[in-house]
């Protein structure tokens, strides 16, 4: 008999996610996967799934989930109002529902099911990309989720200590881009000088930052280039965006820094009117042309 | 070659010109470096990313400058034929814009051997050039909010079949039929960089 779970709310933005669609890049098709690859990697550990096994991602709370069968679930990254299985596995018995209110702080949480969702893949892969319109539909209230049978020995952990996201403002590691040179000292000194705000105009494809305008150096058409999770890019109207799973392939603004892989994970889990800061990564001061 | 930084897991290797770029990517795709993941061309330059578990920047560096470029075209590879019905609205402007007729336009770019530069856009979408290379027609000053799939249509130098409807700017000269990404066929994109592409005029069904 096969397990499932029904979505009896499914909150502003809910959406099933995994390690993404490495390797296709070439013919168009972005990485996309989960936003926040650590909290997704540490839900899947706690229940015992491969790691490559789907979960849901919940930008800003609001899912209700009824279990159809006996299943142990976990939630990571955003901890929610009323979550009862945060950072730790329980086991929801049928007809028992995990509710997740608001996130208390940070923006997306994990639900990882033991077994894993099981969905078809598209492409390799169970990640829905918001760009490109890849993979499973955005859930709606009433989805029934199956789940997988594939899972290893439970890890024997009560709750995992990590860190919750920020409240406050958040710093992160940058190095240059490929264009740090086309602007100005001015504006180099202002990104990492200087503090951003998250936008509400902000989704998986990319936060929307404001603050100082960053001004190029001078005129000149860039052919569009490949890009990868983190790259800030600057837009005409100077105002950078960063970018995340569900980035386009390729972007034709410059990229004057990229924000450490590791790091990509926290601005994932900023929360619009939240104050970025961007630092030199300190092994790799900012120079030109030396990655 | 110039080897720029992209953040701690990629390179972006910066070349002369798309025909450096196309010789560097065909070098690499046949012998990826060790951790590298994804290999992306574009106009000017080539992505390298890698997994950072398995490989470092440096190495991979090191890799990208001793590779020997490969300017062999695949004559081997067969040429992908694909059908089109030249019906598209912006068929007479682009003729213009071309300083020919509609029909000399259709001779040329059926006459014309075209191949994938790279792709970009949407998932399967190629920009291709041509061996001519006289196709320098502007995307139009207004873009369609809805451009049907399997559209063909030109600009800046490429032509291109939109593999699914959205939204576009390029001019439209016909359609096909052949349905250039499909997700139940491995690969789904048939439109891959280095593909060679010969389009073939069909008439429109009566």
């Amino acid at each position: 008999m096969t397990r499932s779970v029904t979505v009896l709310r499914s909150g502003p933005l809910c959406t099933i996610q995994d390690e993404g669609r490495p390797g296709l890049a070439d013919t168009g098709v972005a990485r996309s996967g989960a936003c926040d690859r650590a909290s997704f990697r540490l839900a899947n550990r706690l229940v015992g799934n491969p790691p490559d096994s789907a979960v849901l991602e919940v930008t800003f709370g609001g899912l209700r989930l009824r279990a159809d069968a006996d299943v142990v679930v976990v939630t990571t990254g955003a901890r929610c109002a009323s979550a009862q299985a945060h950072n730790g596995p329980v086991q929801l018995r049928a007809g028992e529902a995990l509710v997740l209110g608001a996130p208390v702080a940070g923006l997306r949480s994990y639900v990882a099911l033991r077994g894993g969702i099981d969905v078809p893949p598209v492409l390799g892969s169970r990640s829905t990309d918001l760009l490109s319109g890849l993979g499973p539909a955005q859930i709606r209230d009433g989805d029934v989720l199956q789940l997988g049978d594939s899972c290893r020995l439970m890890p024997g952990v009560d709750i995992a200590p990590v860190a919750e996201p920020a409240h406050a403002a958040v710093t992160v590691s940058v190095t240059p881009g490929p264009r740090w040179d086309w602007f100005t000292d001015r504006a180099q000194a202002a990104l990492l000088g200087t503090t951003y705000t998250m936008t509400s105009d902000s989704n998986r494809i990319g936060l929307r930052l404001h603050g100082q305008a960053l001004q190029r150096s001078g005129p000149g058409e860039l052919p569009s280039e490949g890009i990868v999770r983190g790259a800030i890019q600057v837009p005409p109207s100077g105002q950078p965006v960063l970018f995340l799973a569900d980035h386009p392939v390729t972007g034709g603004y410059p990229i004057i820094a990229y924000v450490d892989d590791d790091d990509v994970d926290l601005c994932a889990q900023l929360r619009p009117g939240q104050s970025l800061s961007m630092q030199a990564a300190a092994s790799r001061p900012l120079v030109k042309g030396s990655p | 070659m110039r080897l720029l930084p992209s953040g701690s897991t990629a390179l972006l290797v910066e070349l002369d010109d798309l025909d450096e770029v196309l010789a560097l990517y065909g070098a690499l795709i046949k012998a990826p470096p060790e951790g590298v993941t994804d290999i992306v061309p574009a106009a000017r330059t080539v992505l390298v990313v890698t997994d950072p578990a398995r490989t470092s920047l440096s190495a991979v560096a090191d890799a990208v400058r001793a590779t020997v470029p490969d300017r062999e075209q695949p004559a081997e590879a067969a040429c992908l034929e694909v059908p089109v019905i030249y019906d598209g609205q912006d068929l007479a402007d682009a003729a213009r814009l071309v300083g020919c007729d509609p029909q000399e336009l259709v001779r040329r770019h059926s006459a014309d051997e075209w191949s994938v530069a790279f792709c970009g856009f949407s998932p399967g979408f190629g920009y291709l050039t041509s061996r001519s290379g006289t196709w320098d027609v502007p995307r139009r000053a207004t873009p369609r909010t809805k451009v049907p799939a399997g559209a063909v249509a030109l600009a800046g130098g490429f032509t291109g079949v939109y593999p699914r409807e959205s939204p576009g700017g390029w001019q439209l000269i016909g359609h096909t039929e052949l349905v250039v990404f499909d997700l139940a066929r491995t690969p789904a994109a048939l439109l891959r960089p280095g593909v060679r592409v010969r389009f073939v005029p069909h008439d429109a069904p009566s």
